[in-house]
């Protein structure tokens, strides 16, 4: 029987994060690319994670960390295994989108940008998915839902385990 | 001859690493390389393997899978009737194509059987056996799935007399929906990579900017800029190394054309992206799109990887000398990185924010070096211009707005979708004429045209014929082309904060105008909704509005004040009713709001009273009910709870 620590786990983590280093070593303009692939590695941008880009790009800290609380997509704190995204945009917003946005919340107990306690899911916002006509939209994970009610919304947030 | 890399014959030697030059002449209009009856018997089947004659026996099923119709299921469908076809034993008389977005949306997922162009809405799984025994193997088209027309209760057989379709020009969007976006050999079979060939072969660099300068393309992002001149700018730019940018970080909340393009027919921007590149001088390109946008990203990447494997991209292209790769940067969520300089910044892997131009991006832009950035829209123009001339192009539109433009239309409007049209419509043409007039029989309101740097037009701009110049002067602008109707539900002060709150989160927060002005300018409209209005709170706003217009450093903070200043010059009496009559005429901004049972409605069921969090409704039980009002939070749950309708506000 294996560890179960997570220790294996870490060190699974660690050398595919050195993988994508080696990949862009060289490359101009890597620091976005690099945190992109090590949050897709970790989840979320663990402190001593960006501590190791910036070392590997031989950068202060400061900026590692000032891109990466500039942009949206980055995520600081441990995010849930599905990330649901309700669009606000001007489509949505006056077809309704506040009351799926509420729905939603109510159900899962958690607010904007908030993860529920057993990290099935992290409820947010996004400006716009791009789909308006099948406004109000949702995105969890990859999948788009449109043409929500509040109701469905909480529905089909039961298909994500 | 299935894939663009099967020879035609012998002689066909084509390849990246010795390419043809008459390659996509060859391929598009029948082997050159050999005089020879099978090579074009090949040729021939390769294109109708396409493009089926209308008299075709065969039948050729189109899929929409773009985003639109993915979420409604599209992909389902391909399996199911590709099953179904077996079960029937139609699988070798029947092709199956997915295609990107009709535009149609609305009524997706989207299916139409060619070579008889028959379009079917809303198509179900369970309506694919009905499509297969009663169309395909019947020969009877399946009535209750084709498009009625909400006005007139008329069907439509075919896409072409879908009124929706009927009334657009359709030239960007042509490809899209009606080709497979990740094969090469139908963008090829379409025309595709031949204005690249003409540019190459026929061009010299400052002739094909002097095409692009007659046709009189303007840049389709937003401000309009003349292309060929752009393109000039940086042709003359001194430097060893140059950069073409294709901006896809279309961040505007209620625009989807760059999207659709994008997913629908990518090879048309790295078409696009290659000609600018030969003629500019530049052999590097990025295309930074929005990580929202996934499916995009993913058709891009096989885009590329064919275009490469077919010698169309990477070095010595079709045997010209001209080299020229494209590289894809994922944005990671910034709408600020949309500006030009702060998308080019965060491309460099900084916080993407703009910084003072001049210098521009022609003479100084990706590290330093003369860059040509181009929206998608653009870049999809240019494979057109150069294959009819720019005198083709400049023959559409008005004198100052040349072509046609992509709307993303949205809102409370009866079709919703992209829609194409040449500059110069009108409003009313594409919301009533496209667009099929407003949801539920519901009053026309406004129209909020150019996403959160644009303006909300009234009913007596309706008539305005659109383009960059007029809809500037009447307060708006053209933006990326995204129109959202609005009907008389909708509060004009709340779509206003809307969409300052926006821009207020989105702010990069370098400049001070923008980054306290907007804060400023969201506390004022926000109290306003909120039923605090004060007297004085309009000229503050204007003026508010008026130092960041002229101050801000980058164009969001410069056209953010936008929705609030057409607002108030359209619609300045519902501003007065917030603040003087404390209510809200649309009956939106919920503490403005006064709630109300009506007792001939009230069957006492007491849902209402168990719904509310205040304990405002009381009742004895059969009899109607009432609100305290003096207890009421404004909610709301009450009207949703009861089945009634009793539940009134004013």
């Amino acid at each position: 029987m294996s560890c179960q620590c997570g220790c294996q786990d870490e060190a699974a983590k660690r050398e595919a994060l050195e993988k994508v280093f080696e990949q862009y070593r060289g490359t101009k303009g890597a620091l976005i690319p690099l945190l992109q692939e090590a949050q897709e590695i970790y989840g979320y941008l663990p402190g001593e994670v960006m501590q190791r880009i910036a070392a590997e790009l031989k950068v202060p800290f400061s900026k590692v960390f000032g891109v990466a609380t500039f942009y949206a997509q980055f995520h600081l704190k441990p995010r849930g295994r599905n990330i649901i995204r309700i669009c606000q945009g001007t489509a949505c917003h006056v077809r309704g989108a506040a009351r799926v946005f509420e729905s939603v919340s109510e159900k899962l107990g958690v607010g904007r940008n908030e993860t529920t306690a057993d990290l099935r899911y992290t409820l947010e916002t996004v400006a716009c998915l791009g789909a308006c006509g099948l406004a109000p939209v949702m995105m969890v994970n990859d999948d788009t839902h449109g043409r929500l009610t509040p109701e469905r919304a909480a529905e089909v947030l039961e298909q994500y385990e | 001859m299935k894939s663009l890399m099967d020879k035609c014959c012998e002689k066909c030697f084509h390849s990246p690493a010795s390419p043809c030059k008459d390659y996509i002449k060859c391929r598009r209009q029948g082997p050159l390389c050999h005089e020879d009856e099978s090579c074009r018997a090949k040729y021939r089947a390769f294109l109708e393997d396409i493009h089926l004659p209308e008299d075709s026996p065969r039948r050729q099923i189109l899929i929409c899978a773009g985003t639109g119709c993915t979420s409604s299921g599209s992909r389902k469908l391909v399996d199911a009737l590709v099953e179904e076809l077996q079960k029937q034993g139609l699988r070798d008389k029947v092709s199956v194509k997915i295609t990107g977005c009709h535009g149609f949306c609305e009524q997706g997922p989207l299916m139409i059987v060619e070579p008889q162009k028959v379009f079917y809405t809303r198509v179900q799984v369970e309506d694919i056996h009905e499509i297969v025994a009663s169309h395909l193997v019947g020969g009877q088209v399946v009535d209750r799935l084709l498009y009625v027309d909400p006005a007139t209760g008329e069907k439509s057989l075919t896409y072409e007399t879908v009124p929706f379709y009927a009334k657009q020009k359709r030239l960007v969007l042509a490809n899209c929906g009606h080709i497979n976006p990740e094969e090469i050999a139908d963008y090829v079979a379409n025309d595709g990579y031949l204005a690249l060939t003409r540019a190459l072969f026929e061009m010299t660099p400052e002739q094909v900017i002097e095409e692009v300068k007659i046709s009189g393309l303007r840049g389709r992002g937003g401000a309009g800029f003349p292309t060929g001149m752009k393109w000039s700018f940086v042709r003359a730019a001194e430097g060893d190394k140059k950069y073409v940018v294709c901006n896809a970080d279309e961040g505007d909340p209620g625009a989807f054309m760059d999207r659709s393009v994008l997913e629908g027919d990518p090879h048309a921007v790295l078409e696009g992206m290659l000609i600018c590149g030969y003629a500019v001088g530049a052999d590097e390109g990025y295309i930074y799109v929005r990580a929202e946008y996934p499916l995009a990203i993913h058709r891009l990447k096989i885009a590329i990887a064919q275009a490469e494997e077919c010698g169309l991209l990477g070095d010595n292209i079709l045997n010209s000398g001209f080299n020229f790769r494209i590289k894809i940067k994922a944005g990671a969520g910034a709408f600020v990185c949309g500006e030009e300089t702060a998308l080019l910044t965060s491309i460099e892997g900084n916080r993407g924010m703009p910084r003072p131009r001049p210098p521009f991006p022609a003479q100084k832009g990706l590290w330093g070096k003369p860059t040509n950035i181009n929206n998608v829209e653009t870049f999809a123009n240019v494979p057109l211009i150069i294959r009819n001339g720019g005198a083709w192009y400049a023959a559409m539109g008005t004198e100052k707005s040349k072509g046609t433009k992509i709307f993303a239309l949205t809102g409370k409007v009866n079709n919703t979708g992209l829609v194409e049209v040449p500059m110069g419509i009108t409003m009313r043409e594409i919301i009533f004429g496209v667009g099929g007039g407003i949801r539920d029989g519901k009053k026309f309101k406004a129209v909020q045209i150019g996403g959160p740097s644009g303006g909300c037009l009234p009913e007596e701009q309706l008539d305005l014929p659109i383009d960059y110049e007029s809809l500037t002067s009447a307060g708006a602008i053209m933006g990326s082309g995204g129109l959202v109707v609005m009907d008389e539900t909708t509060c004009m002060v709340d779509v206003a904060r809307f969409f300052l709150n926006f821009t207020q989160a989105e702010s990069c927060g370098k400049c001070t105008p923008c980054r306290e002005g907007t804060k400023r300018m969201l506390e004022i409209l926000t109290r306003i909704c909120e039923g605090q209005g004060k007297e004085e709170d309009i000229e503050t706003l204007e003026r508010l509005a008026r130092v960041v217009k002229n101050t801000a450093l980058c164009g969001l903070g410069q056209t953010c004040p936008n929705p609030i200043l057409s607002t108030l010059r359209y619609f300045r009496d519902e501003y007065e009713a917030h603040i003087r009559g404390k209510r809200c005429p649309a009956r939106v901004c919920q503490a403005l709001l006064v709630y109300t049972i009506n007792a001939e409605k009230c069957t006492g069921c007491g849902s209402c009273a168990r719904a509310c969090p205040a304990g405002a409704i009381s009742g004895e039980k059969k009899q109607p009910h009432v609100i305290d009002i003096s207890r009421c939070i404004k909610c709301g749950n009450c009207m949703q709870k009861c089945k009634f309708g009793a539940v009134e506000k004013a």
